[in-house]
């Protein structure tokens, strides 16, 4: 009975609301629907992966936008791991004066709005760097200055895409390998040293091919020419405000998620492994990481969900990512519900995959009680 | 006999317990240089910050200037606060008439004594609560004026501090109760009620703020019949609660999920009835239980205030911008938003200090 007159409230209050939104859209002229979608976007956009013109769909605007967030998010993640754990370690170490910098970075990047975080690097890369005249050079071949970031990068040669292919084929050898490895020792009960052989065939590989491919060398170093660098690799400052923005904020919250993990496992676990004889390594990697690791996933996977929605702050600094390229096609055609719901099924479908990973995950680290 | 006696027969010498007060050199070998490793990762670490610190102090501290003006700043190569000091009433209080700017200063003050009066869990009875509804119905009447001969303040004008904090408190407060409710309804045994909540959750959580912030300022005016119109604040304000419920419902669920299964079974015993039970026996347990997952929720909602800026209202974070885009106070802006940092790590920190506090007293398994 309560049930039914919960779900008669949400569905008169539903019709309500989209009766007066059909009615107030007509008298606004507004047409409903996706035709918007092809018309000409008639707007440029200043980075892309993707070749894109303003004489290009909306549709693909929005694809390129797309695009750039999956890029920051993806670049961001990654950065921030590596960033997060090392200062959850440093936070715990037993050097004292490591420890307590540690703490006032996690306490003070997660106190301030991370919104606010990405207006001070904008404004950093913005007043305080000099023209590309003047540009900072703190290490060699990379130039700082109001235009971004310019990298001094390995100069375009056949070499390294066959590296990239060389380093794929490695990663599946290895993925084998583990699977021959373990198979043969729960049969035979003999080990197969697969670490260090990974690491050969990952470095070794790739190396390989660079030396088969005459070991190119030339580096395309940034030369300023006229008012700007030529050559190297160029970051705009938008992408590298949001980068840096995100990953200091975020890695402070991973950090955190990293020592609460390896704080979690009880130290009668590294007791009870060393006095079974396990070396110091194998303590760490068959005792103490996976307990930890059951841990830290969770919280990891939801900080990168965070870090990915936090990307959508782009439009506040004017990088050209997914909200930001809906945000000016609704204005230019004030197709808003179908923007805004856009907006929302792209993050939906990132969020809802992720959780989809999340469960199966706890499924298979879920402890089995007997 | 409480002396020991030594070889010879003869009583011991009474002796000192060894010493456990460690001087300084002993600290620094036990914390700072245990090991080759530590002591380089020191030495790195002292050096570095041998690099930042000195220049820092001296831009921030030495070489700045407190209260010159603009063109002072420009022949200064120190931190220039003064853009805070001449501008220190616009950042704070925004658009609202200059002449009427004691009236949200009281209102705000009124806020941080309620707050600070009820930080004591001692005086948390019935009274609190009409304290605090009387104490909310003042600022109201003191920020919006047109009664007792106050002048109207049209809400557009309001802005600065007051909106944040405005933002913040009514958000959190009526976000609360709705996460309970909606936690409550996930956690239920009818089926419709339950998926009805699940949807609403798994969707607010799924997308970020500023989707549900264009969804008020873009949006929700098409929602409403003809004629009728809300202001921006308050929709804005609605799409803040409406978030930060679907977090802190799930963060309840957890709490709920964490009780034990006898609890439910005794209250069911003792003859209480679904709602006695919550209220008596479940959720004061459960909420106690997810106190601290529950504040690092609100210290978020409270630094999403800051999201607002987005749709245009003049929060503390818009305003300080806004003094930025005078041409006087142009490329100033390091200074301006180390000053609204600290304001929002001094509300954070107060915020999660006061949790770690209210944990130590509730610990009742002590």
């Amino acid at each position: 009975m309560f049930q039914i007159f919960i779900f008669l409230l949400v569905g008169l209050l539903a019709y309500y609301l989209v009766s007066n939104m059909l009615f107030n859209m007509e008298k606004q002229h507004i047409a409903s629907g996706w035709g918007f979608m092809q018309k000409e976007s008639s707007f440029e956009i200043g980075e892309s992966l993707i070749p894109y013109s303003s004489s290009n769909s909306y549709g693909r605007a929005l694809l390129v936008g797309a695009l750039n967030t999956l890029l920051v998010a993806l670049i961001g993640n990654v950065i921030t791991l590596v960033l997060g754990t090392v200062i959850g370690i440093a936070r715990i170490s037993t050097n004292w004066l490591v420890s307590k910098l540690a703490g006032i970075y996690i306490e003070v990047m997660q106190d301030i709005p991370v919104l606010l975080q990405l207006f001070f690097w904008y404004a950093i890369f913005y007043e305080i760097f000099p023209s590309p005249r003047q540009a900072l050079s703190p290490i060699k071949g990379v130039f700082l200055c109001n235009r971004g970031a310019i990298f001094a990068v390995p100069a375009a040669h056949q070499a390294w895409g066959y590296m990239l292919i060389a380093l794929a084929v490695a990663s599946l050898l290895v993925f084998f390998l583990k699977r021959w490895a373990k198979k043969r020792q729960d049969q035979t009960g003999r080990r197969f040293p697969v670490f260090s052989a990974s690491l050969l065939l990952i470095l070794g590989l790739p190396f390989v091919v660079w030396l088969v491919n005459g070991s190119p060398t030339e580096m395309s170093v940034p030369e300023l020419r006229g008012f700007n660098f030529q050559g190297g690799m160029a970051v705009s400052p938008e992408f590298a405000a949001l980068l840096l923005g995100l990953v200091l904020y975020t890695s402070a919250f991973v950090a955190e998620v990293v020592r609460a993990g390896i704080q979690s496992v009880k130290k009668g676990q590294t007791e009870a492994a060393m006095s079974i004889g396990l070396r110091p390594n194998l303590v760490l990697t068959l005792v103490i990481l996976p307990q930890a690791m059951r841990v830290i996933i969770p919280p990891l996977i939801s900080q990168m969900l965070n870090l990915t929605k936090n990307s959508s702050l782009a439009v506040a600094i004017g990088y050209p990512d997914f909200v930001s390229v809906a945000n000016t096609t609704i204005n230019q055609t004030g197709q808003a519900v179908e923007g805004v719901a856009l907006i929302m099924a792209v993050y939906l479908i990132f969020s809802l995959s992720t959780s989809l990973f999340m469960n199966w995950y706890n499924k298979k680290v879920a402890l089995v009680e007997l | 006999m409480d002396r020991a006696l030594n070889d010879t027969g003869q009583p011991a010498a009474a002796r000192r317990p060894p010493i456990i007060k460690i001087n300084v050199l002993a600290w620094m070998k036990a914390n700072l240089f245990n090991g080759w490793f530590n002591s380089l990762l020191t030495l790195v670490v002292l050096y570095l910050l041998w690099k930042i610190v000195p220049p820092l102090i001296e831009w921030a501290f030495i070489g700045s200037l407190w209260t010159a003006a603009a063109g002072a700043c420009q022949q200064s190569d120190g931190a220039c606060w003064s853009v805070i000091s001449h501008n220190f009433r616009f950042i704070i209080f925004g658009f609202y008439p200059y002449d009427q700017h004691w009236r949200p200063l009281i209102a705000m003050l009124l806020l941080f004594g309620l707050i600070f009066y009820s930080r004591d869990r001692k005086r948390w009875r019935k009274s609190l609560m009409y304290y605090w509804i009387l104490g909310l119905a003042t600022m109201g009447i003191l920020m919006k004026g047109g009664i007792f001969g106050l002048q109207p303040v049209e809400t557009t004008q309001w802005g600065g501090l007051p909106l944040t904090l405005l933002l913040s408190v009514f958000g959190l407060t009526a976000a609360y109760p709705l996460g309970v409710i909606l936690a409550l309804g996930r956690q239920s045994t009818m089926n419709g009620v339950r998926r009805l909540c699940v949807v609403y959750i798994e969707l607010i959580r799924g997308v970020p703020l500023i989707s549900l912030l264009f969804m008020s300022s873009i949006i929700f005016p098409l929602f409403l019949p003809e004629g009728v119109t809300i202001n921006k604040i308050l929709r804005a304000q609605v799409a803040i609660i409406l978030f930060t419920a679907a977090y802190i419902a799930e963060v309840i669920r957890g709490g709920l999920q964490g009780m034990h299964k006898g609890q439910y079974e005794a209250a069911d015993s003792l003859g209480l009835n679904y709602y006695q039970a919550m209220r008596l026996i479940i959720l004061p347990q459960a909420l106690k239980m997810v106190i601290p997952p529950t504040v690092s929720i609100l210290i978020s909602a409270f630094k999403d205030t800051s999201l607002v800026v987005i749709i245009a209202l003049f929060d503390v974070l818009k305003t300080s911008q806004t003094v930025l885009s005078d041409p006087k106070w142009m490329g100033y802006s390091p200074e301006v938003y180390i000053f609204v940092s600290i304001f929002y790590f001094l509300g954070c920190f107060s915020m999660a200090s006061y949790s770690r506090k209210l944990e130590r007293e509730l610990d009742t398994n002590r």
